[in-house]
């Protein structure tokens, strides 16, 4: 009863009730398609993970398991007899091809990003930054050409090196080249991040620039740098193009760098093109390698989160 | 001002004394055997102490911005030299010519005559990475490595080089900054785990390990406590036995308890307020400045009818 003295005494009571307007309307209206933006991403995720298990269950009904994940024979497209579904030589080459790539991309991505975080006046980085982020954005179609146009037979065959048209070393090496400035850029963020009052700190040590970016910088972004690496080798180990047109068409088990590599996307590439029946384990072994691959990518990137988290330095 | 005159007597010893240290070690401290032997407590006049440092109509601009000019005056060894003024006067910079550190700054440009034992730190021969071996720096805010106690005291002398044990060296500059009884059961723990007064002790005893024979300190108190700060003030006087040191200090009552010489600056404003320049005012025996200045504008200052 006191409200309604309380309102008698004074000025009309403001209105203070939900009702429906077209701007209340309009604001449940837009988080409802917020949302949907949200879920089309994991909708899809969880479509694509739905479609490979539903083959690749089917081709582990015609090839066992053990005989896909041990066997050192990977000729699925052969007829016959020579056919085999032992997935090691292509999961194998995979690693081979993406290490070639990071043996080029690690040191010369890092070495750039300190260069560029550490080194270079502010005119260089204006102007240097930005060419590495073109560089990312190049159609890998081109980097396939360029490794088998220009890198097997102008430089390795140069070189005297006994290669073949197609080989894993040419197409490594390019590989390497088009993940370099995706660890260059990304471990650049990380360096750049690190607050200045460090590098000062060090500096007024007595400590060298080197000794400043290689003992205090790059260790207080070791997370950011981390995740430029794992960035790199997840981009390297999906990479399809590259493979497909410099690398060849056969997974072997070999060391052999002058010989041609095929690597998990650029087999699925290949059979996807080839005339093959969609009912056979031909089709299934597609799905099959793309299961391998979306789990091998999953684990990268599952460890890098771990590690990220476990040494993530918060500054203020 | 004064003190430019005064100091001329002894310019000839100072140089005597630079000659035959032209070439200073790193670690061993080339002092005369005569300062030591002064008696402590017992406040020397102008010009008996050796002066370290002598700047010499030093100025610094920013691009084309001045930031502090015609500064001239000398840097006694052993002593604590405060410098004060409002914000802006330039003493933040001042203070970074003195190791140097405003190289890492592209913009800035430095002019005049920064002397060192006689030696122009600003000549083309000098490196500024052997200067900072010589003169260490404290910062405004705390400024650990993210790295472990230990690691954090050892970084300077492992890239020194330095010879000897390491445990010893790292436990001599805790002791020496007043920290190892607090941190020694927990060396190998990450310095961030520190509070932010122990942080700077740290960083304070970071710039000992090395040996440094001046001690840059730049407002190292504005981001603590009022406990932390008294703490850090008692470790300041401790240190000057045997360092000399310059701090930058907005605290009035600061330089006034832990300094023995006060520097005053001020900012002159030209024209707009985008070319406020920075200059000294005077540099007198601390209890000078805050009992009796040469300069109206000291005395304007210190007894707050201005900054």
């Amino acid at each position: 009863m006191e409200a309604t003295s309380a309102g008698a005494t004074g000025a009309p009571r403001p209105d203070l009730y939900r009702t429906r307007t077209r701007r209340s309307t309009g604001e449940a209206a837009i988080r409802y398609a917020l949302l949907a933006a949200a879920l089309v991403s994991v909708l899809t995720t969880t479509g694509i993970v739905f479609s490979l298990l539903e083959e690749t269950v089917v081709f582990f009904g015609d090839v066992g398991v053990g005989e896909f994940l041990s066997g050192t024979k990977w000729t699925p497209l052969a007829g016959g007899e020579s056919q085999s579904f032992g997935v090691v030589p292509l999961v194998f080459d995979t690693l081979y091809l993406t290490g070639i790539g990071l043996l080029v991309a690690i040191p010369f991505g890092i070495g750039s990003a300190i260069y560029l975080s550490e080194y270079a006046s502010p005119r260089v980085r204006r102007i240097l930054k930005p060419v590495l982020e073109v560089l990312s954005g190049v159609p890998t179609i081109v980097f396939g050409y360029f490794a088998l146009t220009f890198v097997t037979p102008e430089i390795l065959k140069g070189l005297g090196l006994e290669v073949g048209s197609f080989n894993a070393l040419s197409a490594g090496l390019v590989l390497g080249v088009l993940v370099l400035p995706t660890i260059a850029t990304v471990a650049d963020d990380a360096l750049t991040a690190v607050p200045g009052s460090l590098r000062e700190g060090a500096f007024g040590l007595g400590a060298s620039r080197m000794q400043v970016s290689v003992r205090v910088v790059l260790p207080a972004a070791l997370s950011g740098v981390v995740a430029a690496l794992v960035l790199g080798a997840s981009r390297a180990v999906g990479e399809t193009v590259i493979i497909l047109v410099a690398g060849g068409q056969k997974a072997d088990l070999t060391l052999d760098p002058t010989v041609a590599m095929q690597n998990m996307a650029a087999f699925i590439a290949a059979a996807s093109r080839a005339d093959i029946p969609t009912s056979g384990p031909e089709y299934g072994a597609i799905f099959a390698v793309g299961t391998t691959l979306f789990v091998m990518t999953l684990v990268l990137n599952a460890i890098s989160i771990r590690f990220v988290r476990k040494y993530r330095q918060v500054y203020e | 001002m004064a003190e430019r005159v005064t100091q001329e007597p002894d310019r000839q010893e100072r140089e005597a004394q630079a000659a035959t240290s032209a070439v200073p070690s790193a670690g061993s401290d080339g002092q005369p055997v005569a300062l030591q032997t002064e008696a402590h407590g017992q406040k020397p006049a102008a010009g008996t102490r050796e002066a370290i440092y002598d700047l010499d109509d030093v100025g610094v601009t920013y691009g084309s911005v001045p930031a502090v000019r015609e500064v001239t005056f000398p840097i006694y060894q052993h002593e604590i030299t405060a410098l004060i003024g409002p914000s802006g006067c330039g003493k933040s910079t001042l203070i970074r010519c003195l190791n140097r550190m405003n190289d890492l700054i592209p913009a800035a440009s430095v002019t005049g005559k920064v002397s060192y034992h006689g030696q122009n730190l600003y000549d083309d021969e000098i490196d500024p990475v052997q200067v900072r071996k010589h003169i260490g720096m404290v910062f405004q805010k705390p400024n650990p490595f993210p790295k472990t106690i230990y690691d954090n005291i050892a970084f300077g002398p492992r890239v020194l080089g330095m010879d000897g044990n390491m445990d010893e060296i790292v436990e001599s500059a805790l002791r020496r900054g007043a920290l190892w009884d607090e941190v020694k059961d927990r060396l190998k723990t990450n310095a961030f785990g520190m509070s932010g007064g122990q942080q700077q002790r740290l960083c304070i005893a970071r710039a000992l390990a090395t040996s440094p024979d001046v001690i840059l300190m730049d407002e190292p108190c504005s981001a603590l406590d009022p406990i932390s700060t008294g703490r850090i003030e008692d470790l300041m006087l401790e240190l000057k036995e045997n360092y000399s040191i310059v701090i930058v200090t907005h605290n009035m009552q600061q330089a006034a308890r832990v300094s023995d010489r006060t520097a005053f600056f001020i900012v002159d404003l030209k024209g707009e307020e985008s070319h406020r320049i920075g200059h000294l005012v005077e540099l007198s025996p601390t209890e000078k400045i805050f009992t009796n200045p040469d300069d109206q504008r000291t005395e304007d200052y210190v007894t707050g009818k201005f900054g």
